[in-house]
């Protein structure tokens, strides 16, 4: 019914608007003005239009300024952040400067200047002089904002402090994980191919090559026997599709035997006190971090509004990032004046139907309350929390067997 | 030589003139047309197709965002109940909109509509010659844009969607049919789509260089060109140096899709299947589309500067100012849009030093751009105005060209580029500088030139009607868009309702702001009906055309209203002076044309 009715509608306001050109058709054979003559009153109208379009869009973007202006992510909550912001500010300022000067002189001139009976234009080809000056002003700002912007960019980007805190944050449709390093402050090391119901993150120990591979074993036996089974009938791109898989699945066991070989047992405990974290990230203000990200399946980019920063999560690389938070979460919520608020970490690279849901609360505590928080997390370190059972790491003389074997 | 060439190609059509009357199959003269300024017209019909097309899509997602979560009768109208379930948009499917939105808007209605209009329309009229210099390659040119049109559309209709990862198709989201509904058939016929489109582009390119450099008229020297020719000139360089890029980009994805290559893939375990690619790199994706994807802003914007140059001059009755360095800015823009492609990529891992490079490459082009822009305000300065809509049309592409020329200053900027990447900010920004800026140069060519298309009048005050409506609602939709960005909300977000859970302030902010942009939308959406309607309606019954109405110099003027394959009855016009003679002192009237010899003692400008 609802859709007959916009029809409907459509379709009277097209005969409405036919009708009205038929009348102005009349009308204006009346006058017998052909319509490549614009006359003088419609030329003025059209011109003092011009000019009060720049004044109403003025003032528009001025009561939006003032409105909305940079409140919508409230102060910049990291170092970075702050570094940046008063760049952003200064930035404006010039771009709204070269705005406000053009637009004017482009609708006062198109108002002014509009055909006057009896005045003819002026014939002005060139002017070098003018036209080297708006060549090197534009330079000379474009240098300043240039050199700014990189020096900001240097530092921003630059490897991290060596005594950063390390955090590892890994991403997949449609969460966000964190990987603390641990208290060795060291990342343990990952290979995709171990990724587990149990190891998520595809951390390598023995323990998980092993359980990698048992599994992996298990499903390629139950695949081959499918397919060998004569009593099943499959069709012919059944078949294929099976085919491929199992082809796949025995790479992938190769690959991680391999992987097994190569091992060293004394990398284990890098992994062993790494500790992962869902649904919040806990950061301490003041403290300086490096963020590593990497991406399980598509590209995905880790995005902090608050601290300004962000950093695409790529798969089969690591990238990486730097942050100080300056701000306690309390700080912002006083600030903001919102009992509620809460720093977030958000995917910002299209990467499925529910990316926009793919977020990651995040709480900055100041230094006393972080060290307590951190002191219970080091009890649930990825050891604990999924191989409770493992063998205790290697041991120093374990280690000095290896290494000349090596 | 190319004279001579001329003389023999003219001779052959004097010929063909003493058969005027013998009609011509309306296969050939409709259908498989080889004239110019047929296939001028086919390609702008088809890009008004789709872009109408692209714009209701934008309505469709747009009412979304406004109104997230409510049931619409206009989504469950044009959706159906598969894509809008009792009138709420599907997530993949606002996606699909999003990035059918984005390609029909880039490729084929700014990249065929203005480029594939206005060249072969121009381009032959402007420079004195009979034809393109291969009518046969110009019409294979639109039957492949007309195909793919056909198949980007028909991808809109399949049971999996059309493709969703955004008009960029990144991988792997682009390869892993697992990943997202869209990536299976859709994605497969958007590739297929664009091969087609990418090769009519570059026939058409390639023909579009080779007239400009051989079929010049007597007397038009490369110095004598309108800036509209030097604009389409240095458009179709860009695009066969950039779309072969994007051509092997998408072919590598395909082979990454079909034929279980690694050239973007590497260590993916998507939802539980895990692949054994091992290798590839997406940012080499990335490498190779924005390879293509800047040049392909000025493929956008070059020519729409070029036609507004023209029709800036002819309205203001004054020379265009600093002709020369109007030039030279084409040219080093041209020539700076192959070495910026980095600052779409500043975040994405790419090595901080190169991102510098790009910064520096990427701020150079904005003193060409401010020349460009100063020179239009002077040309401007104490003219003797006529405020046609085609002109109005033009005026408002400078003033979108500067609002959002300045806020690329911010963006390529990479330090700032952090905080404001994949926000509303960017989306803000190109919709102004390269969407609006093209619409209003290609609106002002339609308005400019229809009487040369069709031999008819455009209605004016309908124009002067849909002008204001159009800026009006431009403005209205992408002003308040910038401070949505500036609040740091993400694009290609299906809702914003994921402020609620941790700032409900700026949800708030986010979504007022959101349903003023569509309201905003709408309007201008509707705004566009009177254009249409003026379009089509003035095909039929607009007043005849006089045959120069602007009093403009340029030699397309000198050719009858009534179309002629041939374009000129007798010899073709001989070209003495520049073409922009407007208002020259010692001279009775306003304009002299090109085809006029100096008088005695009168110098070149």
């Amino acid at each position: 019914m609802e859709k007959l009715i916009i029809l409907i509608v459509i379709i009277l306001g097209a005969i409405a608007l036919a009708q009205l050109i038929r009348v102005y058709e009349l009308s204006s054979k009346l006058r017998k003005s052909g319509e490549h003559e614009i006359n003088n009153k419609d030329n003025h109208i059209n011109g003092l239009l011009m000019f009060v379009f720049m004044i109403l869009s003025f003032v528009g973007f001025f009561y939006l300024m003032l409105k909305y202006g940079w409140t919508g992510r409230g102060s910049a909550a990291s170092t970075q952040g702050e570094e940046t912001d008063w760049l952003l500010n200064l930035n404006f300022i010039i771009i709204l400067i070269a705005y406000f000067i053009t637009n004017f002189l482009l609708f006062y001139f198109s108002y002014k200047y509009v055909r006057k009976p009896g005045v003819k234009a002026y014939f002005y080809p060139h002017n070098n002089k003018l036209e080297m000056i708006w060549t090197i002003v534009p330079a000379i700002v474009l240098a300043v904002i240039i050199i700014l912007g990189l020096k900001s960019w240097t530092k921003i980007t630059s490897p991290a402090e060596a005594d950063a805190i390390r955090i590892e944050l890994f991403a997949k449709q449609y969460d966000w994980t964190a990987r603390y390093a641990g208290l060795d402050n060291e990342l343990g090391k990952y290979d995709y191919k171990l990724t587990t119901d149990n190891n998520e993150l595809a951390l390598i120990t023995s323990n998980t090559i092993d359980s990698s591979i048992a599994i992996m074993g298990k499903e390629i036996l139950s695949l081959t026997k499918l397919l060998n089974n004569r009593d099943t009938i499959l069709n012919d791109s059944v078949i294929v599709v099976r085919r491929n898989t199992l082809s796949v699945k025995e790479r992938l066991f190769r690959l991680v035997t391999q992987i097994k070989e190569n091992h060293d047992k004394k990398a284990d405990a890098a992994v062993w006190d790494d500790i992962i974290q869902k649904d919040t990230l806990y950061l301490c203000k003041g403290e300086n971090y490096e963020f590593n990200l990497r991406a399980r399946d598509v590209l995905h980019s880790a995005y902090f509004p608050h601290f300004r920063i962000q950093m695409n999560a790529v798969p089969g690389m690591t990238t990486r990032m730097k942050l100080t938070p300056n701000m306690t979460t309390e700080q912002m919520r006083a600030e903001k004046n919102n009992p509620n608020f809460n720093f977030v970490l958000m995917c910002n690279k299209i990467c499925g139907g529910a990316h926009y849901k793919m977020k990651m609360i995040v709480v900055v505590k100041d230094k006393a309350s972080y060290k307590k928080w951190m002191a219970q997390k080091n009890k649930e370190t990825f050891k604990m929390k999924y191989f409770p059972a493992a063998e205790e790491t290697a041991t120093p003389k374990d280690s000095l067997i290896i290494k000349p074997l090596i | 030589m190319a004279s001579t060439a001329h003389e023999e190609h003219g001779h052959g059509h004097d010929h063909g003139g003493d058969h005027h009357h013998h009609e011509e199959h309306f296969v050939s003269k409709y259908i498989f047309s080889q004239d110019h300024k047929m296939i001028g017209k086919q390609f702008l019909m088809t890009a008004v197709f789709m872009g109408v097309v692209a714009m209701l899509l934008s309505i469709l997602f747009r009412i979304q965002l406004a109104w997230p979560g409510e049931s619409s009768d206009f989504l469950s109208f044009f959706l159906g109940e598969q894509w809008a379930p009792n009138g709420v948009l599907k997530e993949d499917m606002y996606l699909g909109l999003v990035t059918i939105h984005g390609t029909i808007m880039v490729f084929f209605l700014l990249t065929g509509g203005l480029s594939g209009t206005f060249s072969n329309i121009l381009i032959p009229l402007q420079l004195g010659a009979r034809d393109m210099a291969s009518g046969f390659l110009n019409m294979l040119s639109f039957w492949f844009f007309f195909a793919s049109s056909l198949i980007m559309l028909g991808s809109l209709f399949i049971e999996t969607g059309p493709a969703m990862a955004g008009w960029t198709i990144y991988p792997p989201l682009s390869a892993l049919p697992q990943s997202i509904s869209g990536s299976g058939l859709g994605m497969t016929l958007w590739l297929i789509s664009m091969v087609i489109f990418i090769a009519g582009s570059l026939i058409g390119s390639l023909n579009y260089i080779v007239t400009v450099l051989n079929l010049r008229t007597k007397g038009m020297t490369m110095t004598r060109m309108p800036l509209t020719i030097w604009a389409f000139f240095v458009t179709a360089i860009l695009g066969v140096l950039s779309f072969p890029v994007l051509l092997s980009a998408a072919l590598l994805l395909t082979m990454d899709r079909l034929a279980g290559t690694s050239f973007y893939l590497s260590d993916i375990v998507v939802g539980s299947e895990m692949l054994a690619n091992h290798g590839g790199s997406p940012i080499l994706y990335q490498h190779l589309f924005w390879f293509l994807g800047h040049p392909e802003v000025y493929i956008v914007l070059l020519p729409a500067l070029g036609l507004s140059s023209e029709i800036i001059a002819t309205n203001s009755r004054k020379p265009i100012f600093g002709y020369k360095a109007m030039i030279g800015s084409i040219l080093a823009i041209g020539f700076l849009s192959f070495i910026v492609w980095g600052h779409h990529m500043f975040i994405t891992g790419m090595n901080p030093f190169l991102g510098s490079v790009f910064v520096f490459t990427t701020l150079l082009i904005a003193i060409p751009s401010a020349v460009k822009v100063f020179n239009y305000i002077t040309t401007l300065w104490r003219g003797s105005l006529v405020l046609t809509p085609a002109m109005l049309f033009a005026i408002g592409l400078v003033s979108t060209f500067i609002s959002g020329g300045v806020t690329g200053i911010i963006l390529a900027d990479s330090a700032l580029d952090i905080a404001l990447h994949d926000t509303y900010f960017v989306v803000a920004h190109f919709h102004i500088v390269m969407g609006m800026s093209a619409v209003f140069g290609m609106f002002a060519g339609v308005y400019h030139w229809f009487p040369k298309m069709f031999g008819r009048m455009m209605n004016t005050r309908l124009g002067y009607v849909h002008f204001w409506i159009t800026i009006i609602g431009a403005y209205g939709v992408f002003f308040p868009m910038h401070f949505v960005g500036l609040a740091g909300a993400p694009r290609r977000y299906y809702d914003s309702t994921v402020y609620n859970e941790f700032d409900q302030d700026t949800f708030a902010m986010i979504m007022d702001l959101n349903v003023i942009i569509t309201i905003f939308a709408i309007f201008a959406a509707l705004g566009q009906l009177l254009f249409l309607f003026n379009f089509f309606y003035s095909i039929y019954r607009g007043p005849k055309a006089p045959q120069n109405p602007w009093d403009s110099t340029t030699l397309e003027w000198t050719t009858p209203v009534e179309h002629l394959h041939g374009n000129w009855p007798g010899a073709l016009p001989e070209v003495h002076r520049w073409p922009y003679d407007y208002s020259k002192p010692g001279s009775d009237v306003d304009f002299i044309p090109q085809n006029v010899p100096l008088a005695k003692g009168e110098e070149e400008h």
